[in-house]
């Protein structure tokens, strides 16, 4: 009996101690952008590596916003995380409640059509899309960012996503309003939305972060630097070599925080998206 | 069951029968067609008429400097037959996918399985794995790139306390691609181990307790219980991070910029470099319509393989 508790406690530490390296290997990255980003430059490249950084230099801070418009790029990458954030649920969500619960010729049609999206990758589309806002002369504005964040791929995951959460609404709900002379578009406004408010935060969040994260769109259409938005700043910077370790991993803070607060605050939304785009 | 008065609804007395309901649904029509229009506008302008103009545009030489002609197969047979760079491009996206989905799927199935057990402390341990996968894929490659550095890097600063010279990593013809999957592997294990960790709360718990009845191991358990149900996310798991790795490409950007040489080419890059660098829309949209035939069977193989391969699905 004693050996077998033995084994047990065994285990249980064995457990412990393989997540715990997990956990380091996936923290320590950030560990060290932070503490890199209060280092005197002197110290970003000393052997053996500095783990506590000395003295604290939070004026490196000050000095990046001083030398580099930090939040241009940082308002930049809000209102249109901000924006697509908002379009992508009103669309979404009206897409997805039609879908679900509107009774209209071509319906699952128009389902298969969207779904199939999903495997037009935006990087083969970049070219053509890149030609036609040139002629339409939104190239180097955030328009390229926006619209086609709201409208196309990204849409069309929110719109499946809103389905699935929409078809787990009793019918009965809607009719009994429908019958009163309620309108679709009050029964989505004033029912059907409130009522969705766990999937708008699963999809809010996802689209959030997408947005603010993207790299791709931004470095092909954005060339005038006070358009930039922070990830784009950052790998210009990187190209640009001159910029010193403890000022880029400032500059990375910056991204990365305002994400991670996000994150902490609502992970179960967020890891709940993560499954919800492998279920079916 | 039907009731008495099927043939004549009333309710309050109200005539609300079938010309009524006739009325709503005719209305409910249009509704739906403007609830979906905004989506299947976007569909036509930002989808489906780009990737079909991309395939028209494969066929020209569209580029900055010369008249625009069309060029039939000429790019295609200049990708396969005339473009060394295309075919390192290609393999190393292939080396790449390889090291990377069996690498991604064992590690993250695995720990979803370590996650699973409701032990104390566990929501730390499932926040720290999910950390990178926030984090911007810019960020995390910076980040990586500083600790790889060959001289003062983080890494190669520890194996220099040790009396080791660390190699040169991302210089290195060979060690650049395995660092970039290191990389990639450790930025996006939460995403995976998310959906292993749904997968597997959903299989019922009576089915482990009939297994441990007939005498069968806990590693038993797992290929005969455990692997069969997971199986359809496990399908969709390993198809999406084929997908995503035939897509890399910010990693690649940051840390590498294709190089040392070639030799970290992949798909993505090249479509970048040579329509957004060298302006060869025409050469750059038939890489970018290869890509797209790709990930097209790989959806494919997706959808159908669900349907034949696996048995378990509810």
């Amino acid at each position: 009996m004693n050996s077998k508790l033995r084994i047990l406690t065994l285990g249980r530490l064995l457990h412990y101690a393989v997540l715990s390296v997990v956990a380091f290997i996936s923290l320590i990255p950030i560990y060290w952008m932070a503490i890199t980003s209060v280092k005197d430059f002197s110290q970003v490249f000393v052997t053996p590596p500095q783990w506590i950084p000395n003295p604290f230099k939070w004026v490196n801070y000050v000095e990046l916003f001083e030398r580099y418009p930090y939040h241009l790029y940082f308002f930049n990458s809000l209102y249109i995380a901000v924006l697509v954030t908002a379009g992508t649920c009103i669309v979404a969500s009206m897409a997805g409640y039609a879908i679900a619960k509107l009774s209209f010729p071509l319906k699952n049609g128009i389902f298969l059509l969207l779904l199939s999206s999903m495997m037009i990758p935006n990087e083969s589309t970049a070219i053509p899309l890149f030609v036609w806002f040139g002629n339409l002369g939104v190239v180097d504005t955030h328009f390229p960012l926006i619209v086609p964040a709201i409208l196309g791929a990204g849409g069309t995951f929110g719109v499946f996503l809103m389905r699935q959460f929409f078809l787990t609404i009793p019918n009965e709900l809607g009719e009994a309003a429908r019958i009163d002379g309620c309108s679709p578009l009050r029964l989505y406004w004033n029912i059907m939305l409130p009522l969705a408010t766990p999937a708008i935060a699963t999809l809010s969040i996802l689209t959030f972060l997408g947005s603010w994260n993207e790299f791709f769109d931004p470095l092909i259409y954005l060339h005038s630097s006070e358009l930039y938005t922070i990830p784009l700043a950052l790998a210009m910077f990187t190209d640009e070599g001159g910029v010193k370790g403890h000022l880029m991993m400032a500059a990375s803070m910056v991204a990365t925080v305002p994400i991670l607060t996000v994150f902490f605050v609502a992970q179960r939304h967020f890891i709940e998206g993560i499954s919800m785009s492998g279920v079916k | 069951m039907l009731g008495p008065n099927t043939g004549q609804p009333t309710i309050g007395g109200r005539r609300t029968s079938k010309g009524r309901r006739k009325l709503l649904n005719r209305e409910e029509k249009w509704y739906g067609y403007a609830f979906v229009m905004p989506m299947l506008l976007g569909y036509f302008f930002f989808l489906f008429g780009p990737i079909v103009a991309s395939f028209a545009m494969s066929f020209t030489n569209w580029n900055l400097l010369d008249e625009l002609k069309f060029i039939g197969l000429d790019n295609y047979r200049n990708a396969f037959f005339g473009d060394p760079v295309l075919l390192d491009t290609l393999s190393n996206t292939l080396y790449f996918t390889i090291l990377f989905v069996p690498l991604n799927i064992m590690l993250t199935l695995g720990l979803a399985l370590l996650m699973q057990a409701s032990i104390p402390g566990m929501g730390f341990f499932r926040t720290a794995a999910f950390a990178p996968v926030v984090t911007s894929i810019v960020v995390w490659a910076i980040i990586w790139k500083y600790i790889f550095q060959t001289d003062n890097g983080l890494i190669n600063a520890v194996l220099k306390t040790f009396g080791v010279t660390g190699p040169a990593w991302l210089y290195s013809m060979e060690l650049a691609i395995p660092v970039v999957v290191v990389v990639s592997l450790l930025k996006s294990l939460g995403i995976n181990m998310a959906i292993f960790l749904a997968a597997l709360k959903d299989v019922p718990m009576m089915y482990y307790e009939a297994a441990r009845i007939d005498g069968a191991s806990r590693w038993r358990a797992f290929w005969h219980v455990t692997l069969p149900l997971i199986s359809p996310s496990m399908f969709l798991v390993t198809m999406i991070t084929i997908i995503g790795s035939m897509k890399v490409f910010g990693q690649i950007y940051i840390m590498t910029g294709g190089g040392p040489g070639t030799s970290t080419y992949v798909m993505v890059y090249y479509i970048y470099e040579q329509a957004f660098k060298y302006y060869e829309f025409g050469y750059g949209t038939a890489i970018a319509f290869i890509l797209f035939v790709i990930i097209l069977l790989l959806t494919l193989v997706q959808w159908y393989g669900r349907k034949r391969w696996i048995h378990f699905e509810q």
